[in-house]
């Protein structure tokens, strides 16, 4: 393992990996649908989605335990189309570890070289380095069912890693394991892939996991693609109603597009008020109906002016919820908004029936999409 | 809490007693009789005595027939293991349909009676029979071979007979082991052959101790497919209690070989347990 710092930019030495508009047919459903990933050597690239859009399946490709009904896979610029599992040079860390039971630590670590038909004595030093870098170098000795959970993560995270592979899968990584240890393992595993440079696919269907660990973060639907960007981009713009519904909360509002241009666009609420919003989405012409996407965040709560264009509403409930103040907003067309202020700024809880004012902290926070 | 759990075992219990007084009246008593009478000297009664057991270890011919016996059920069991494993494997491995197809064929056997799967063996071995004609109409032989009245035609008719006992605890096995771990093994970079080495034959370990001990009891014992097909040269230990206590009125030295034979094989099944707690221990560590 070369030194290269933690939170430095992904490094170089790592596989490129193409997937090339892949497609998975079950019978007449489409599992995974013309989904194409240019992920850089080094990177590490989470594919974020709700149970059932094909996560699994497309990991599954990429380490050959399935062929792909169309498209190409490409590790380092070649196709690996027609390579079975064992000369694919890939490391998965399965949800449940898949430790063999049979064996020791220190056993299932040197498992991939003695595939490989490393000699014992290699074996069992690089096992040992690895143990080490897992922070389990005392523990070899043991079986996997003497471990906790979190151990159990390390040493299949180090078997994966011990043969050295191109690309590394991680299914769930952190699903079976305790919110605290979670924590831990994400740095631990975040720390180790910077370490060992290995380009890495994360597949979750935790957003927090996603936007906290990924360089890019790839938000699948049903099979397709919605977004590939970088965390901050997959929240601040997103692609598509779906994206912004699925990661983080948002308000949703009905509305009229009045004009538009590159940047910035501006929206009739049907709730009232006009507001300013991002570029929308796709080719919207003035006058069309939206829906627009406003988060929790992009909202503060103020008393009722004298100005007719603006967002009106009744408190309903306020929640004090640690570091922020949730207040829930009954507004014109009987839409919930839910807004979350910092508690520094609002230290007082509004009296439900209170009526006030909403208004954006900033203009252009909102995302706008044609109405479904 | 404690008086609910009670409750339920007095229950329980209650429910076992038909069971419980069959296994006395039809298991224990039987066996208590036939020890007794083990210790007769004398077929017509009397006196109380070690004669027969020492009879029967002082004759080489009748530890020779035990030791026969207990070395057929090897033969048996090993050659049902290396048909059985491939056919639990399969079973494994394959799409619905052909799983249900092939717990079909493999539970056909028991759907049979053992006198009808015997008689088909002995039709398959015979001088005439399918094996016999299909050779000399291939032109590998002249004068038919042997078959029947073997000892190696007794094996195969046992493999075959016994084969649902190996196969069904395998396949057990088999489908408890995480298809994970094959994968997991032919991602770090194994061949199916080593994975099948190195995962699944010892995490099957636990169904082939159990399929090779449900084997061999079974195969040790089978009266009807050792006297038909074995004929009269071949004298294996249930034909001999027989005969002694049916055809000679032998009935106390008939008694001592039953309970010579009944050790030997608690014996061989104790030291296939033991083997069975190992393995189980070494899947699951
Ligand atoms: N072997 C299969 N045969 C038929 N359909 C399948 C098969 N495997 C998966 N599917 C279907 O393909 C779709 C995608 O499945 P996949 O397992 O990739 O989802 P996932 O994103 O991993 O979900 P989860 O978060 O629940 O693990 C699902 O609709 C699933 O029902
Ligand atoms: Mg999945």
């Amino acid at each position: 393992m070369v030194s290269a710092s933690p939170n430095g930019p992904a490094s170089p030495r790592g596989q490129t990996l193409l997937l090339d508009g892949i497609t998975q047919r079950y019978g007449t459903s489409l599992a995974v649908n013309e989904v194409t990933l240019d992920i850089r050597g080094g990177e590490l690239v989470a594919l974020l989605g709700p149970s059932g859009c094909g996560k699994t399946t497309l990991l599954r490709i990429i380490a050959g335990f399935l062929a792909q009904t169309k498209g190409h896979v490409m590790v380092g610029g070649k196709s690996v189309d027609g390579l079975p599992p064992n000369r694919r040079s890939v490391g998965i860390v399965f949800q449940n570890y898949a430790l063999f039971p049979h064996m020791t630590v220190a056993e299932n670590v040197a498992y991939g070289l003695d595939a490989r038909g490393v000699d014992r004595a290699t074996q069992r030093s690089e096992a040992q380095r690895m143990l080490d870098l897992v922070k389990l170098g005392h523990l070899g000795d043991r079986t996997p069912r003497q471990l906790s959970g979190g151990q159990q993560q390390r040493v299949a995270l180090a078997r994966a890693l011990a043969v050295n592979p191109s690309i590394l899968l991680l299914d769930e990584p952190f699903a079976a394991l305790d919110k605290n240890l979670r924590l831990d393992m994400q740095i631990e595993v975040k720390r180790i892939q910077r370490l060992s440079g290995i380009t890495t696919i994360l597949v979750t269907h935790d957003q927090e996991e996603a936007l906290s660990m990924a360089d890019r973060v790839a938000v699948l639907s049903q099979g397709r693609l919605e977004q590939f960007s970088p965390p901050t981009e997959i929240y601040d713009a997103p692609d598509s109603l779906f994206v912004n519904t699925f990661v983080g909360s948002a308000n949703l509002l009905g509305g009229v597009l009045v004009d538009s241009d590159r940047s910035a666009g501006r929206v009739r609420l049907d709730a009232g008020g006009l507001i300013e919003t991002r570029a929308p989405k796709g080719d919207l012409q003035p006058g069309s109906r939206v829906t627009v996407c406003l988060r929790p965040e992009h909202l503060s709560v103020d008393p009722v002016g004298d100005d007719a264009e603006t967002l009106n509403g009744v408190v309903e409930m306020g929640l004090p919820l640690g570091a922020t103040v949730v207040h829930e907003i009954r507004v014109g067309d009987g839409t919930a908004v839910k807004v979350s202020e910092p508690r520094i700024q609002r230290t007082d809880l509004l009296a439900p029936g209170t009526p006030v004012r909403l208004a954006p902290v900033a203009p252009r926070l909102a995302s706008v999409f044609a109405a479904a | 809490m404690a008086a609910t759990l009670r409750d339920v075992t007095t229950y329980d219990l209650k429910l076992a007693a038909p069971l419980a007084a069959g296994f006395v009246l039809f298991f224990v008593t039987p066996l208590v009789i036939l020890l007794a009478l083990s210790f007769q000297t004398d077929p017509q009664g009397g006196h109380y005595g070690l004669t027969q057991y020492v009879n029967f270890l002082g004759d080489s011919f009748s530890l020779g027939v035990l030791g026969s016996t207990l070395w057929l059920g090897v033969k048996v069991t090993v050659l049902t293991l290396l048909l059985g494993y491939p056919v639990a494997w399969l079973h494994q491995r394959s799409p619905g349909w052909a799983r249900g197809l092939i717990m079909l064929l493999v539970l056909l056997p028991l759907l049979t009676s053992v006198v009808v799967r015997t008689f088909a063996w002995v039709v398959i071995l015979g001088r005439q029979g399918i094996v016999n004609a299909t050779l000399s109409w291939i032109g590998l032989i002249d004068t038919p071979l042997k078959l029947l009245y073997t000892e190696g035609g007794v094996v195969v008719a046992l493999a075959q007979v016994q084969m649902p006992l190996m196969v069904l605890p395998i396949i057990t096995a088999l489908s408890r082991i995480d298809p994970n771990f094959a994968d997991a093994s032919s991602v770090l970079g194994a061949g199916h052959w080593r994975t099948f080495r190195k995962v699944i034959l010892p995490l099957s370990l636990p169904g082939i101790v159990a399929g090779c001990l449900l084997t061999y009891a079974a195969a040790i014992t089978a009266f009807i497919t050792q006297s038909l097909i074995g004929g009269g040269q071949m004298l294996f230990m249930p034909m001999y209690i027989y005969q002694q206590a049916s055809t000679l009125q032998n009935w106390p030295f008939a008694a001592a070989i039953s309970i010579v034979f009944l050790v030997s094989v608690l014996v061989v099944v104790s030291i296939f347990n033991a083997l069975g707690r190992l393995s189980r221990g070494y899947a699951n560590a």
